[in-house]
């Protein structure tokens, strides 16, 4: 069997120089006519060298952290910018849908949008025509259709978008992120009509930050890292891998879904003392939208990887200060009663819906405290276990 | 099973097959401009007729009363409104064009279909107005009782129509190409538009000039031509029939020019716009 899609030593190039300013204007080279331009100016690789086969019938998830390239890849795949180097054979019809609502018009109403949408989607007339009634039904805005776009709600406006989408038939349906918006509910109407869509046999090609609408909808996945394809294949095994990577947290940055990362975990006490005050801040940073934090415990294991406990702050999700997409807590603990010795801190979480565990994030040292009676030498540490209970004895 | 290649573009072709497979939007974007740019309009497409009818009374004012120009023996305004109706071709739909690129930016990050079809739809709009704009037109005639050559009518009209639409075509797909690199032609297109109204026999006959080097020039503008073809309808004067050659040759040009300026650069415009 022929791959219905053939992508061949894809790469793409972008000049940094003339990015800037998005467009180059004409004073700038009346300005400097001999300055050479596009030569000197730094180039960065989009895509490097990426390589991969479609199979018909088969979807295909598109993962990666933001810049890795994948709107690039999609945006050659449907014709829109040109590769710099290498080529791309595809055996059927494309339609992309990197956008939903390209087209629409404020000013026309609900049923010109469809046409004029449809039609710039590449549907033929007569093909609107016949699903007409149907994309109307989809969308729920039946009672709206002659009312100019402009007087609908956003909601609105995106179900009528994904109500055309959807009645495309293209051999090759290629979607970027559509998922991102809207409610839940329509969500879970989109993914349905894209299952819909795969199962009938047609090939998708699919890019979402949504791991859970990736596992639901994908077969196979494929991984790209700052333009490069570092690994493709079953979808359950690789997403798997992919959340599980990047533990090296070490003051820069750790992602703990595909847009929520762990910026900071600072334990601000210079020496964590047995027994004394604890101090640590949690910063997370966030793309777009405000994540939805149900859990957040830090786990304390020992070297041994025996877990210890954990510092449970799930009533404390509400002091999460925001600024700037950026969440932090600053936490005091006190009485922290470990026996003097290397600890490693891990975190459980449960972030829009993504339960995770990742462990070795830091190690905290604890140094042994001040005794109650300071007359009797400690046990060795080892001989203690982790946790000092002594602090509580009373003798009646 | 349609099976076809992306890579890098090298090669200069039309893409008439293209084109043709898209033929539907041409429609649907011309379509979309009429309807959009009269919707909120109380008047709404009357302003189509309004506009050139104004013009013409305005021009007529100051041309005519005040600074007596001649009009080759028909009443001035019938004089004007044939040159305006060219004009108005010519300039909307070069300013349509000219900016189309850039307002269809959205689109164009989006979606892949023949880039040719907006500047192209651009002008198709403007020959939407010029269609409304007739009865105007025809009305002026009636009112002032002009003798009308059937035979010019139904060859010089359409012929000039034509030049006009080759020429706007050119230049617009030339300037679209250009504004999307370089956003100064936005700022530059008007103030050359009003000049270009002065600098042709819109207003005014080309007999006007006594200058050798000015009627060479004007032999081969083809919007001087095609007002020319427009005008010889009422005036029973005879075409010169060279310059309607040297301008169509010149208005060809324009056009292989802005085509392929356009195709050139086209799949270049997501990542500029």
């Amino acid at each position: 069997m022929k791959p219905i899609l053939s992508i061949q030593h894809i790469t793409k190039k972008f000049k940094i120089g003339a990015k800037q300013e998005g467009y180059l204007s004409l004073r700038d080279i009346i300005a400097n006519p001999f300055k050479k331009r596009e030569k000197d100016g730094k180039t960065f690789l989009a895509l490097n060298d990426v390589s991969f086969d479609v199979n018909p019938g088969e979807s295909i998830g598109i993962i990666g952290r933001n810049g890795a390239g994948k709107s690039t890849l999609l945006k050659i795949l449907s014709k829109i910018t040109p590769p710099t180097s290498g080529k791309i054979v595809c055996r059927g019809r494309v339609a992309s849908l990197l956008e939903v609502g390209t087209g629409f018009h404020p000013e026309l109403s609900g049923r010109e949008n469809i046409y004029m949408n449809g039609s710039i989607l590449g549907m033929r007339k007569f093909e609107i025509d016949k699903h007409f009634e149907a994309i109307i039904n989809f969308s729920g805005v039946e009672k709206f259709i002659d009312t100019p776009l402009k007087r609908y709600s956003s909601g609105m406006q995106l179900r009528l978008a994904f109500a055309v989408a959807a009645h495309l038939e293209p051999e090759i349906l290629i979607i970027d992120e559509v998922l991102a918006v809207g409610d839940a509910e329509f969500q879970k109407k989109c993914l349905g009509k894209m299952n819909e869509v795969s199962k009938s046999g047609r090939t998708v090609l699919f890019v979402s930050h949504d791991m859970n609408a990736i596992e639901q909808l994908c077969s196979k996945v494929i991984i790209l890292q700052k333009g490069e394809l570092v690994a493709q294949g079953e979808t359950h095994q690789l997403i798997g891998n992919y959340l599980n990577e990047h533990k090296d947290f070490n003051g820069s940055q750790l992602w703990l879904t595909e847009n929520i990362s762990l910026i900071d975990l600072l334990f601000q006490t210079q020496e964590i003392i047995s027994g004394g005050n604890i101090k640590f801040s949690i910063a997370l940073g966030f793309e777009q939208q405000l994540p939805l934090i149900t859990d957040f415990c830090l786990l304390i294991y020992s070297l041994k990887g025996v877990r210890v406990g954990i510092i449970d702050l799930r009533p404390y999700l509400d002091k999460f200060k925001e600024q700037e997409n950026k969440l932090s807590l600053h936490v005091t603990l006190e009485n922290f009663n470990l026996v003097d010795g290397e600890y490693s801190i891990g975190l459980f979480y449960n972030i829009n819906e993504i339960r995770k565990e990742v462990l070795d994030i830091k190690q905290i040292r604890v140094k042994p405290g001040q005794r109650i009676n300071a007359t009797i030498n400690p046990y060795l540490p080892q001989h203690r276990g982790y946790l000092e209970l002594s602090g509580n004895v009373k003798i009646n | 099973m349609i099976e076809y290649v992306i890579e890098v573009q090298n090669k200069f072709s039309l893409g008439i097959k293209e084109l043709w497979q898209y033929r539907e939007l041409f429609y649907f974007f011309t379509w979309r401009d009429v309807k959009v740019k009269y919707k909120q309009a109380a008047l709404g497409i009357l302003w189509a007729i309004l506009q050139p009818l104004v013009m013409m009374v305005m021009f007529t004012l100051i041309f005519s009363k005040a600074l007596n120009v001649g009009s080759d023996g028909i009443p001035y305004p019938v004089f004007a409104l044939s040159g305006l109706l060219i004009w108005n071709i010519f300039s909307n739909g070069l300013l349509n064009s000219a900016n189309s690129m850039i307002i269809n930016a959205n689109i164009i990050k989006k979606i892949y279909f023949p880039r040719l079809v907006i500047p192209m739809s651009a002008i198709l709009t403007a020959l939407v107005d010029f269609f409304f704009a007739l009865i105007i037109y025809v009305l002026v005639l009636i009112y002032y009782h002009q003798q009308v050559s059937i035979l010019k009518l139904l060859t010089c009209l359409p012929l000039g129509i034509l030049i006009t639409i080759v020429t706007t075509f050119g230049l617009g797909t030339f300037l679209a190409a250009l504004n999307v690199k370089y956003r100064d032609f936005q700022y530059l297109l008007p103030f050359m538009i009003q000049f270009l109204l002065f600098a042709n026999p819109v207003l005014y006959s080309v007999k006007a000039f006594n200058n050798p080097w000015i009627n060479a020039i004007m032999k081969a503008n083809p919007i001087a031509a095609a007002i020319q073809l427009c005008r010889s309808v009422f005036t029973g004067q005879e075409v010169d029939w060279q310059s309607v050659g040297v301008s169509s040759i010149v208005a060809i040009l324009l056009l292989i020019m802005g085509v392929y300026t356009f195709r050139k650069t086209e799949s270049y415009f997501a990542d500029l716009a």
